[in-house]
């Protein structure tokens, strides 16, 4: 695997800003309410070009929160035309916000794949994780969502849930916290959800900070090593993935958007540039940070990749 | 010199302890990962027997162990501490169960009024 490569692009995951509602102290990006950097409607229009050629079977669009970018929808109503699948990445609570609450209606009339972060099914865990208040929020949310048709299955409105650990350790097997969000969440809130994706924290960002602050960030490093799988490696999603930075920059994945690390050894490194004869089968940029997907059951956009 | 016989890093050994007795270390490895995943029970109610057993046998290197894998596994501390209460009773009732030997040793042996 040494060096290693990436397979064709079949997911484009589009970074259209930093700008957050919410300060997560596990983001590895650091995104907050301060930062004003959001894609332009010239760069969006520019990966709608590309999402609708070649191997790109995904559109995958992050943040930030997304939907602070002024131009979601805009962008929403014209990648749906392109028959692709297209997901969106919510925290959910801003969709409470009078502002973006229209946001539902774009999302459904779009058929887009809905993944909301909630770490945990309990509110303590959750709320030292995102803030105080945002699990009754996600709940409520995820409750207007559910009358709205999401989460039923047969209706073509899915919603996944994005689970990070709340600490400096890695997820469980992803099968057995999938039972335990289910029976709890409907249990306790008569919630209903698609899947579940675990993801392992990186160990980069906000959640770096905290690392070093709890003196964790030793230890958190040399058990992600130690937990090392090389099925995981080979499914790694950057393989498969091509990040687009809210500037246009290419990555090989979100995490490397953060640590201000393009794609390299050759590749186009702008959007402006895309060629995907280019970037099919470049070296991937890699570095510590790297070991956070390739630990245990792996960890991915969507979840443990063996 | 600071040496303690119990260091957290010798946790990372326990795949290793299969050396000079592969056979028997593989045996146990196998009979280990079938007892431990889920099956009738869940994963999390294995994993805080598991945690409980930790205590009650005083291994560091199990408590370290099972203490992330029930946290991996989205189990909570007050969970966690109640499993330790049920194993702390059960320990405690077996030392006053085997009060019964004192007991009846004391009413055999000592000057009744």
């Amino acid at each position: 695997m040494v060096p290693f490569r990436s397979g064709s692009v079949e997911t484009l995951q589009i970074n259209v800003g930093r700008r957050c509602n919410l300060s997560c102290r596990h983001c590895h990006t650091g995104a907050g309410p301060k930062l004003r950097e959001s894609m332009s409607r010239t760069l969006l229009d520019r990966c709608l070009a590309i999402a609708g050629t070649g191997s790109i079977t995904t559109i995958d669009i992050t943040g930030g929160a997304p939907e602070m970018n002024e131009h979601l929808e805009w962008f929403l109503d014209r990648a749906a035309l392109l028959g692709k699948r297209l997901m969106v990445r919510s925290n959910l609570v801003i969709l409470l916000e009078k502002e973006y609450g229209h946001l539902m209606d774009v999302f459904s009339r779009n058929r887009v794949e809905l993944v909301v972060s909630l770490p945990h099914w309990k509110k303590e865990q959750c709320d030292r994780q995102r803030g105080e208040g945002s699990f009754d929020k996600i709940i409520a949310g995820l409750r207007l969502l559910n009358r709205r048709g999401w989460g039923e299955p047969g209706s073509g409105l899915v919603i996944d849930i994005a689970h990070n650990p709340v600490g400096a350790y890695l997820p469980g097997p992803q099968k057995a916290l999938e039972r335990g969000y289910r029976e709890r969440l409907m249990a306790d809130h008569a919630v209903r959800f698609n899947r579940l994706y675990c993801l392992t924290n990186c160990p980069t960002g906000r959640f770096r900070d905290y690392l070093t602050a709890s003196d964790n960030y030793d230890e958190y490093l040399k058990n992600l090593e130690l937990a090392f799988n090389p099925a995981a490696a080979r499914g790694a999603m950057c393989r498969t993935t091509l990040s687009v930075g809210w500037d246009g920059r290419l990555y090989d994945c979100d995490f490397n958007q953060w640590l201000r690390l393009p794609v390299n050894h050759g590749a186009p490194d702008r959007i402006e540039l895309f060629d995907e004869a280019k970037l099919q089968g470049r070296e991937i940029v890699t570095g510590d940070h790297c070991y956070a997907c390739t630990a245990g059951q792996g960890s991915s956009c969507t979840g443990a990749a063996v | 010199m600071a040496h303690n016989y119990y260091n957290s890093d010798d946790l990372k050994d326990f795949p290793h302890i299969g050396e000079f007795a592969q056979d028997q270390g593989k045996a146990f490895f196998d009979y280990y990962g079938s007892a431990t995943a889920g099956g009738t029970l869940s994963e999390r109610e294995k994993s805080l027997i598991a945690l409980t057993v930790a205590h009650t046998e005083h291994c560091p290197y199990c408590i370290d162990a099972y203490t992330t894998r029930c946290l991996s596994l989205g189990i909570t501390s007050d969970e966690m501490m109640e499993a330790v209460h049920v194993g702390a009773s059960i320990v405690a009732g077996a030392v006053l169960a085997h009060s019964t030997q004192m007991r009846k040793i004391i009413r055999k042996v000592e000057m009744q009024p």
